[in-house]
């Protein structure tokens, strides 16, 4: 029989209103980790990554099991999938967006850039001060549509 | 009968461009620009206002009939820099979801990290299980598409 978890999704969304515990879930998506595994990449103290942990098996999204010297964490899938649904989403939305961003500069990208890319001067950098909306007027030295062939692929 | 909720989120993305970020930064400042890669590609009614105070908008019709309505206020603007807006989105006349959006731009080399960040809270969809399998999945996959 599977369980089914009723875990409050406002204790799921607090859970992961937090970078560092969104840190910790997104490493526990790839498998099950040691605390000290989960603190490693982390700027904090163990301390402070123990008491995130409680926060999230408090939400029902990790539980912990100890054994020997080591605990271990895993995900709870049932319970991330609630939440997961509404961020995997919009994610999802924004990461199709900055994809055709990528594609756009690409396209865009003016000679200069492309022949010294050490450099940091672009043939477009609007002056600061100037609002971008205005500034960006000036901004398409490769046009709209023209020009992108080997731009491209010299990106690419 | 709509059961009242909210649920609040956070996610952030990282991306790394090969432009510099005062191109970056145009790509969202310049209305034709960011008509490029952001929001529907169809002919639909939209604006962008890109200072303070200004508006962003745009209507997609969805499955079924709904329209889905995208309307930001950008709060904070530095360019080349960060940008921070607020933004709803509506199906027909109902709220969906409010959020806050952070864009921000660090040169890294000749290019730029992007960090997006994203603090919402999602009205009433909680616990319309149906309502989510069936209306919002398809409702992202359509905007996505779009988006």
């Amino acid at each position: 029989m599977l369980k089914q978890l009723s875990v409050p999704p406002e204790r799921v969304f607090h859970a992961l209103g937090d970078p560092t515990r969104v840190a910790m879930v997104e490493r526990l998506s790839r498998g099950p980790a040691s605390v000290s595994e989960l603190a490693q990449p982390l700027p904090m103290s163990l301390s402070a990554v123990v008491q995130h942990l409680a926060v999230l098996e408090g939400s029902g999204l990790v539980s912990s099991l100890k054994v020997g010297r080591v605990r271990t964490c895993r995900i709870e899938p049932a319970a991330l999938r609630g939440a997961e649904d509404w961020v995997a989403q919009r994610r999802a939305l924004w990461e199709a967006s900055l994809d055709r961003l990528g594609d756009y500069l690409a396209e865009t990208a003016p000679a200069s850039e492309l022949q010294s890319a050490g450099e940091s001067q672009s043939a477009c950098e609007p002056r600061s001060g100037e609002r971008g909306g205005r500034a960006s007027q000036t901004c398409n030295p490769a046009g709209e549509a023209g020009n992108q062939n080997s731009t491209k692929e010299s990106l690419e | 009968m709509t059961q009242r909720s909210t649920e609040h989120a956070t996610f952030t993305i990282e991306r790394d461009y090969d432009a510099a970020p005062a191109r970056v930064f145009a790509a969202f400042a310049d209305p034709a620009a960011k008509a490029r890669w952001f929001g529907p590609s169809a002919e639909v009614e939209r604006a962008l206002d890109f200072a303070v105070g200004g508006r962003e908008y745009f209507s997609v019709g969805g499955p079924g009939g709904a329209t889905y309505t995208y309307d930001a206020r950008y709060e904070e603007i530095v360019p080349d820099t960060r940008i921070v807006y607020a933004y709803t989105l509506d199906r027909d006349d109902t709220r969906m979801s409010v959020s806050v959006a952070t864009v921000e731009l660090e040169p890294v080399g000749a290019g730029t990290r992007l960090t997006l960040t994203e603090q919402g809270v999602f009205l009433d969809g909680a616990d319309t299980p149906a309502e989510r399998e069936h209306g919002t999945r398809e409702m992202i996959e359509k905007l996505a598409a779009v988006l």
